[in-house]
């Protein structure tokens, strides 16, 4: 039997199995999967660390029966002339067309007492990347956060949440430097300080024992959890062997094929343009591409705009684009708890910005950047979240509108008032003002009260 | 007795309704030298409340241009006037002559959510009976059909609201998703002046000028926006555990949908900041009495069932539908949207809310009709369908409507007004001429809202009595008429198709009897003594239900079911040739396609033309200045409108109201593409650019 293999179900091999089989119900779909529990969602994994979802809360939807997984199966070798999948319960699983999603394994920090002699993780660390990972690691105590980057700001702040002790140690004295500059990365540091984690930048862990870790200043930190949060790297060993190209990933083209153009790659394994991107949305796009061209359709991909938005209540940290970018205009904005850095093209568009604690602004400038929409020209306004102030015509006060529901103007109540209506119900009996919603009543009766001063005036 | 009044007692006055939106708000209507005055009741639902539009309304009744006798188009292409007889029998004649060639579905009936209960159904009798034909469907489809599909699959029956209007009045949080009811229907807003509203609308509508929590998502996001409420209401822990567990079904597979979207990730498809997705949804959930509902902005879309299903997941999360001061709704839109679609005008269905395909369903209309169920017809084709095949090849080459003018209300106007040009007979039963009347071969003058009797079920499930203050002037007919005159025509015996209201009515709750909306225990007689009825009433001593779902939902299991939807595009987005997004609603002195109210003097020198509402930047960058013309063009084809610049609009996003003719519809641009649920079409989302209209003035 032949058809569509996909090695993974990560995110990006679970949306490729679900739109291939919405743009085809019949297409011949098998999937590969490593891991023993059905796919689920690695994204909200913090969120289980902070006791806010249960494991089996992060379960996908399960795939139609016309898809046969393999669960719990390890993918050993691609035989690319015979177009099979070796796999280490001794099948051969034959294709037309091969995807890799095998997504990326944690880096971790040489640190000694980190591994066992047999080359797992000690009792009390584990990776944030894994439903295993979570399970590992105890759920009460202190915990010590390794790294600062996107991942581990989040899962320190869940934890903190969860009403737990805990340290971020991460080796570099900006927090998420790879997408902060210094004036975020304080207000960052300062949001979590005030909300109890404790932030160590420009520190390593020098080693790991049972209850606590050594910090490269001799500090000894109590550490029931030690949650490594060093970043990933791409799993590239099948395509290696296979003899695809590899560098940091596997190398993919447009159509989002490897070297060989029977087999792709996707998420977090694949390399387009000279980057992996290593971000969920990438892997939903190439899916979304890939399974369009799979089926008949047509698509490229070219690539998916960076865009980082911190989870969860606070801080309201978005960075878009790229920052370091160099445009026409640069906006800044910065205060005690706020702080925006906008880069723009000549047309007024994104080319990348950094914004702290200025959620409408965030919301705001991730659609102009996504839609290629250029700001407004009020750019404080648009910053704060605010509607520009702008000189109206005058209006006479006469052509006020009181009542929407019926288009009673200022003047006409005027005029009746002049004609004998001279109380508040008398106006509404002779204007119909205040009939319908009712919302002018108040207006309504402190517009009669005031020509009723007038005329005693 | 007061000095005005006229010798020999008071002015003759009728309690009734207003003839316009689903609020239905009590009337009374008085007459003086020919003269027609209308005061506000105090039914409940208005309180004494009316907008410009019921104030107005005696205006229509005496329109300058009232259809007074039926129009036949001649040989030289002219509608011209005809005898009832002589219109009558070319009508009849010709759905013979075209059904003898091609078979019964050669001829189609469109009706409308305006008609009375007892129009409603004896129409889709006439369809089913008379005509013969698969082939009927109604406006409503454009109006109601995405909630009612939600709806019914969520809670076992569609009725728009399952409470009282009144209930809303105890409610400390309100959730309006895609309604703007300050300018749709006022008198509403009545009942929610103690509540906090989060309203959700792309525009910051005068509704949500009055909102606690304004949430402005890019028009076609709002499915997203939905995932992430409930989203937010899991992880923030602010869910009824207990109600989920013991009142619904299928929460995991809908949260494996919603899980996705975490608020970030519907803040960046959206637009709406993550922080007010998680503070409109504690708002929500720390209410004691709360309420989510519907309108047509989160319905009209290519996945408007959908995203009305994620509002109900939302709702069903918090725990609110069947609970006594707390629950979801829809908010009709049309006068009887309610009972319009619960007679049989709708394409599947037959009276009762019963399903067309349902042998026992069938069995049980066709022994009230006096028919073999045999001889009844499947299910037809939805109304967008309907209409773009229209004198195609493969669809009906006939099509009679009754209260509707799709030639302005159907979305792609140009290619719906070539449909009806292109069909080999167009008849149209109507009060004024229409848009669509001036297309047809025939025109049958018929009766109004004041000239005439009957029911009306209003946006809260609640049986109305329609009354005559005075009867049609000489040469009109009432719809019921029309339609026994024509199946006569047609061969049905007369005793069939009676044209006196309350035996309609009696006919109806016969057929409606043991169906989702059981109409059997109500009457005149009932209504008339002032009862308080809503449906479903199964018999004379029932009392009506006025709130649905206390104890159990309508499934067999008694429990209401989760949705698992995820969100999809629109079926277009903008592009460089159409890079902004217009979406159509209403203005406040404008109803449904303006036929009506474009004939009243008070509410068409207010409002003449349609305006464009536009961010002052968008406009200034297509050179537009407030006051001028605008052209909106979309692959379909180009509108003209003034342009008003509104600050707090979204830069992407432009509005159109689309109550008017010729190059102003809107529907000129709007795109026909419809939700594979429930057959609605887009009408909010269509990609657009705008410029000066050039040689407009």
């Amino acid at each position: 039997m032949s058809g569509i293999v996909v090695i993974g179900t990560g995110p990006a091999g679970h949306r490729l199995v679900t739109r291939l089989r919405r743009h085809d119900g019949t297409a011949a779909v098998r999937v590969i999967g490593a891991e023993r529990r059905p796919a689920y969602n690695r994204v909200l994994l913090t969120d289980v660390l902070a006791g806010r979802l249960r494991p089996g809360q992060l379960e996908l939807p399960a795939h139609d029966g016309g898809v046969r997984v393999h669960q719990g199966v390890t993918a050993l070798g691609i035989d690319r002339r015979g177009r099979l999948v070796h796999t280490d319960d001794g099948r051969a699983h034959g294709y037309d067309r091969l995807v890799l999603a095998t997504g990326a394994r944690p880096v971790l920090p040489v640190l000694r007492g980190l591994l066992r002699p047999d080359g797992g993780m000690a009792e009390g660390a584990a990776a944030v990347r894994t439903l295993a990972d979570a399970a590992r690691l105890p759920g009460e105590g202190p915990a010590v956060v390794l790294g600062g980057g996107v991942l581990g700001v989040e899962t320190a702040l869940a934890l903190r949440r969860s009403g737990r002790d805990v340290v971020l140690v991460h080796r570099n004295r900006r927090l998420m430097n790879r997408q902060l500059d210094d004036r975020s990365a304080d207000l960052l540091a300062g949001q979590m300080r005030s909300e109890g984690v404790v932030v160590e930048c420009g520190r390593r862990v020098r080693a790991f024992a049972p209850g606590r870790v050594l910090l490269d200043d001799g500090r000894t930190v109590p550490c029931a959890a030690l949650l490594v949060c060093a970043g990933v790297r791409p799993v590239t060993g099948l395509a290696r062997t296979a003899g695809l190209a590899v560098r940091r990933g596997v190398v993919v083209d447009g159509l989002l094929r490897t070297s060989d153009p029977r087999i792709h790659a996707i998420g977090d394994c694949a390399e387009y343009d000279g980057t992996v991107a290593g971000r969920v949305t990438a892997a939903w796009d190439q899916a979304d591409t890939l399974a369009a061209l799979l089926t008949g359709g047509t698509g490229h991909y070219r690539g998916t705009p960076p865009a980082t938005r911190l989870r969860g209540p606070r801080p309201e940290l978005a960075v878009i684009g790229r920052p370091d970018a160099s445009g026409a205009e640069t906006v800044l904005l910065s205060d005690s708890e706020r702080y925006a850095r906008l880069v723009l093209d000549a047309g007024g568009r994104l080319l990348g910005g950094i914004l702290f604690g200025l959620p409408e602004a965030a919301a705001a400038a991730g659609q102009h950047y996504a839609h290629g929409l250029p700001l407004p020209p009020a750019r404080l306004a648009f910053l704060l979240g605010t509607r520009p102030v702008r000189t109206a015509p005058a209006r006479p006060a006469d052509d006020l509108v009181v009542c929407h529901c019926n288009i009673v103007t200022r003047g006409q109540l005027a005029a009746a008032w002049r004609s004998g209506s001279t109380s508040a119900a008398q106006l509404v009996a002779a204007t119909r003002a205040t009939t319908g919603c009712g919302g002018c009543l108040a207006e309504i009766t402190e517009f009669s009260r005031e020509l009723a001063g007038d005329g005693a005036a | 007795m007061s000095p005005s009044s006229p010798p020999g007692g008071p002015l003759p006055a009728v309690h009734t309704h207003c003839p316009y939106c689903a609020l239905q708000c009590g009337t009374i209507l008085s007459e003086r030298d020919g003269a027609v005055t209308v005061e506000p009741s105090d039914f409940p639902v208005n309180q004494g409340a009316l907008c410009r539009k019921g104030w107005t309304a005696p205006a229509l009744l005496d329109a300058p241009d009232r259809l007074r006798h039926p129009l036949v188009r001649r040989a030289d292409g002219v509608l011209r006037p005809a005898s009832w007889d002589e219109a009558l029998d070319t009508v009849t004649d010709r759905v013979r002559a075209l059904q003898a060639v091609h078979g019964r579905d050669a001829v189609a009936v469109f009706g409308g959510g305006g008609l009375t209960n007892e129009k409603a159904y004896l129409l889709g009798k006439f369809a089913r009976v008379a005509v013969g034909t698969s082939l009927i469907d109604y406006n409503g489809r454009f109006c109601m059909s995405a909630a009612a599909v939600a709806g019914t699959a969520a809670f076992g029956t569609d009725r728009g609201l399952p409470f009282p209007v009144t209930d809303l009045g105890g409610a400390q949080a309100v959730l309006l998703a895609g309604a703007n009811i300050a300018e749709t229907m006022p008198p509403l807003l009545r009942h929610l002046d103690r509540a906090e509203l989060i309203v959700v609308d792309p525009r910051r509508s005068r509704t949500a000028d009055r909102a606690k929590l304004h949430l402005s998502p890019r028009p076609g996001t709002d499915l997203a926006l939905a995932l992430g409420l409930l989203h937010a209401a899991v992880t923030e822990g602010l869910c009824d555990d207990s109600y989920i567990a013991e009142r619904t079904g299928g929460f995991d597979a809908a949260w494996r949908h919603a899980a996705a979207w975490w608020p970030e990730r519907a803040e960046e498809v959206s637009g709406v900041p993550a922080r007010l997705q998680r503070e409109a949804v504690r708002i929500l959930a720390r209410a004691r009495h709360a309420y989510v509902l519907t309108g047509r902005g989160a319905e009209q879309h290519s996945k408007g069932a959908d995203t009305v299903a994620a509002y109900i997941n939302l709702a069903l999360a918090l725990g609110l539908p069947g609970r006594a001061g707390s629950g979801y709704g829809c908010l009709t839109g049309q006068g009887n949207g309610q009972g319009g679609r619960e007679h049989g005008q709708k394409a599947d269905q037959l009276p009762g809310y019963r399903r067309i395909d349902d042998p026992d369903a069938r069995a049980h209309v066709a022994a009230v009709w006096g028919v073999d169920p045999r001889s009844l017809p499947g299910p037809g084709r939805p109304a967008v369908e309907l209409l773009q095949s229209l004198g195609t090849g493969q669809g009906p080459r006939g099509l009679l409507v009754f209260g509707s003018n799709p030639a302005v209300s159907a979305p792609h106007s140009a290619l719906v007004g070539e449909r009806l040009a292109a069909a080999d007979l167009l008849v149209v039963a109507d009060f004024v001429p229409s848009e669509t009347t001036h297309l047809a071969d025939v025109v049958l003058p018929v009766a109004q809202w004041a000239e005439e009797e009957g029911t009306m079920t209003n946006l809260e499930g609640r049986l109305l009595r329609r009354r005559a203050l005075r009867p049609p002037p000489p040469g009109v007919r009432t719809d019921l008429e029309v339609l026994r005159d024509l199946a006569v025509r047609l061969g049905q015996p007369p005793g069939r198709f009676p044209v006196e209201p309350r035996e309609v009515f009696d006919e109806l709750g016969r057929a409606s009897r043991g169906g989702p909306a059981d109409y059997s225990g109500i009457s005149h007689r009932r209504l008339d003594a002032q009862e308080t009825l809503h449906w479903p009433c199964p018999t004379d001593e029932h009392p009506g239900t006025p709130r649905l779902f206390l104890h159990r939902f309508a499934h067999p299991d008694g429990r209401a079911r989760f949705a698992p939807v995820e969100h999809r595009d629109a079926a277009e987005s903008p592009s460089a040739r159409y890079p902004l997004i217009a979406t159509t609603g209403r203005t406040l002195a404008h109803y449904q396609s303006g036929a009506q109210t474009r004939r009243v003097p008070e509410l068409n020198a207010g409002v003449p033309e349609p305006v464009l509402e536009i961010h002052p930047d968008t406009a200034a960058r297509a050179r537009l200045a407030d006051g001028m013309l605008a052209r909106i063009s979309s692959a379909r084809g180009s509108a003209v409108a003034r342009v008003r610049t509104v600050d707090s609009l979204r830069a992407d996003t432009v509005f159109l109201p689309f109550h008017f003719p010729g190059a102003y519809r809107a529907n000129l641009i709007t795109n026909p593409a419809t939700d594979p649920r429930s057959g609605m079409p887009e009408f909010k989302v269509a990609a657009v650019r705008v410029e000066p209209a050039t040689g407009w003035t």
